[in-house]
């Protein structure tokens, strides 16, 4: 039995817009063991990707507590929430989001430039990152010179070139077409099965939800089935 | 240093904006280069000279000529320890382009004043014994390729000759230099005998324009001049006495309050970057609002994102400044050789000055798109919020 990596207890989340109150969470209660390759569905405004946010520590709950690895996150302060994702998420977008001014190599090596490597050390790496995800020979190759799916395998390397035990993946394969998709989906599971990365999906897809270990399904801040594989 | 390269990525992302910035700012600097410069071609004129000296005018206005009978009044005030007297001549040589100073002067008097001009005993003496003879500074000899004996005629555009004629023909008795590298670059200037000037000139004979007295303290100057200007009070040659300082300011405000002026256009043109530099960087931190969340989901800090934000403008700001400075100084070089105008390309105080405005101005430009940066949720950032 592996050891809880993530711990929810009542956990609840609220914004206001326009003057108005809206309940995201509502008590949400969840355990994810480590190496866990979770995929979370549920409708529009369900809260999928708030709760994701509260996992990777982008954003801090109204009430209720986010232990991430023995970490209480919601009491840390702004600056050690920063270097505590630096350290322990890996970040996937829907839309990749690199930065388009930079390198394939240099988007990858973002997350090092934080950390007191060498450059001879970063370089290094930033190429077994690239290697990882099959991407070493467009290392140089600046964003715009890269198909959708090179771009998602960029933005991989880029999250796990630190070695962060979790990734966070918000619809990772949301903008790719079906075969691409399924390339992506058998990476992140190799980065599961193989690196033991422990993985968190958000997606709308149920067919990118089947390579998940164990699928959640949440709607209006509640999870209301759990299905594993 | 690691994220400099991030730094200097993200200044470029639009090259001909940044290119377009970067020329507006070099082209104030230039500016800014070439203004200080003149600025200071004019200060450093009434500087150089510094306090030892008194110079005598009309107290209404030096274009009016004081009796030469002041002379030995002056030189009999305690404190006095030479005198001299000089003529502004206002001559043109073959073309109006070719100015120059030259004033009437007497020979002897000359040196026990201005100390700091060489010229051989020889050349003195040849000075004082051919009429109608001039002694022409190191910088204009060498300009004119003028030599001793030369005949140098000038067209006077105020005093005529007692037969009307307005061109007078000078001998170069000799050629003075400076005792130092400063006196050496100022030696661009021409003195005439007065003697024969003064048996020559139409009108205004036994008048001076000006006297120029070394003191023997120069602590004692304010006292000196009170002393001078007390003599001539109430007589019909009132007198305004100043050191040589003051009154090659007050010459130059003639013209117009140079550093003021300077002052004016350098406001306008930073004025004008400010918006312009503002602008871009505003822009550039807007169009990539989604880029700046991702770093911070990536573990930069807000503190981290603020300053990275303020080294672009800085960047940007100080690369104008550098380059313009650069061309000014190269310009500054070519006029001041050319032209024979004592513009220096700029001191290390000026390169100074020019990037401590760099930094101000970045600073201006750059604060509030660096704090938009700083203060961004990352949340409402990535959802386009």
């Amino acid at each position: 039995m592996s050891k809880t990596l993530i711990q929810l207890r009542g956990v609840s989340k609220s914004y206001t817009r326009a003057k108005q109150s809206i309940q995201v969470l509502d008590k949400l209660d969840l355990d994810i063991a480590e190496g866990e390759f979770l995929a979370l569905m549920g409708p529009s405004g369900s809260g999928k990707t708030t709760l994701l946010n509260l996992i990777g520590g982008l954003d801090q709950p109204t009430t209720g507590s986010v232990n991430i690895d023995g970490t209480p996150i919601e009491s840390l302060s702004s600056n050690r929430l920063a270097a505590w994702r630096a350290r322990n998420v890996g970040f996937v977008f829907q839309f990749y989001n690199l930065m388009p001014v930079l390198t394939a190599e240099r988007n990858v090596e973002l997350p090092l430039l934080l950390t007191n490597l060498s450059a001879a050390q970063r370089k290094k790496n930033v190429a077994i990152a690239l290697e990882v995800v099959g991407l070493s020979d467009r290392a140089h190759h600046k964003p715009k010179e890269l198909s959708g799916g090179q771009e998602q395998r960029v933005a991989i390397a880029r999250a796990i070139v630190s070695d962060p035990k979790i990734l966070v993946c918000d619809e990772p394969t949301g903008d790719l077409d079906r075969k691409t998709a399924d390339e992506i989906l058998r990476l992140l599971q190799t980065l599961n099965t193989d690196y033991g990365k422990t993985i968190i999906m958000v997606t709308h897809d149920p067919k990118a939800a089947e390579y998940a270990k164990t699928q959640l399904h949440l709607d209006k801040g509640r999870l209301v089935e759990a299905a594993h594989a | 240093m690691k994220l400099f390269g991030l730094i200097w990525a993200n200044l470029f992302r639009k090259k001909t904006r940044t290119l377009l910035t970067l020329l507006s700012l070099i082209s104030a600097f230039l500016l800014f280069g070439l203004l200080q410069a003149v600025s200071n071609a004019f200060s450093a004129g009434a500087d150089f000279v510094g306090a030892s000296r008194l110079i005598t005018q009309a107290r209404v206005s030096f274009t009016q000529s004081l009796p030469m009978r002041q002379l030995t009044q002056i030189e009999s005030v305690p404190g006095v320890a030479a005198v001299s007297f000089q003529q502004w001549f206002g001559g043109i040589y073959q073309d109006p382009r070719n100015f120059f100073a030259q004033f009437a002067v007497d020979p002897d008097r000359l040196f026990a004043v201005y100390p700091e001009w060489k010229l051989s005993d020889e050349e003195k003496q040849r000075f004082r014994t051919i009429k109608a003879s001039a002694i022409v500074g190191s910088q204009l000899a060498k300009k004119f390729g003028w030599k001793v004996g030369d005949q140098v005629p000038l067209e006077s555009t105020i005093w005529p000759t007692q037969d009307g004629n307005k061109t007078w023909t000078f001998e170069v008795a000799g050629i003075f230099g400076g005792i130092d590298a400063d006196w050496e670059s100022r030696a661009n200037l021409m003195y005439l005998n007065f003697g024969y000037f003064d048996e020559e000139r139409q009108f205004g004979r036994g008048g001076a324009g000006t006297f120029s007295i070394r003191l023997k303290d120069t602590d004692k100057a304010s006292s000196v001049a009170a002393a001078i200007d007390s003599i001539f009070e109430n007589s019909p040659d009132e007198t305004k006495t100043q050191t040589e300082k003051d009154f090659n300011i007050g010459f130059f405000k003639q013209i117009g309050d140079i550093g003021l002026l300077v002052n004016y256009v350098l406001f306008a043109v930073f004025f004008t970057i400010l918006l312009v530099v503002g602008n871009t960087m505003a822009q550039s931190v807007r169009e990539r609002i989604p880029e700046l969340a991702v770093m911070k989901t990536l573990g930069f800090t807000d503190f981290t994102v603020l300053m990275m934000v303020l080294s672009e403008a800085f960047l940007i700001c100080a690369l104008g400044a550098l380059i313009g400075m650069g061309f000014a100084a190269s310009l500054l070089v070519v006029a001041s050789k050319s032209l024979q105008l004592p513009l220096a390309p700029g001191d290390a105080t000026l390169w100074l000055q020019a990037l401590a405005t760099a930094f101000a101005l970045s600073v201006a430009v750059g604060v509030l798109p660096a704090w938009r940066a700083r203060t961004l949720k990352i949340v409402d950032a990535l959802a386009g919020r």
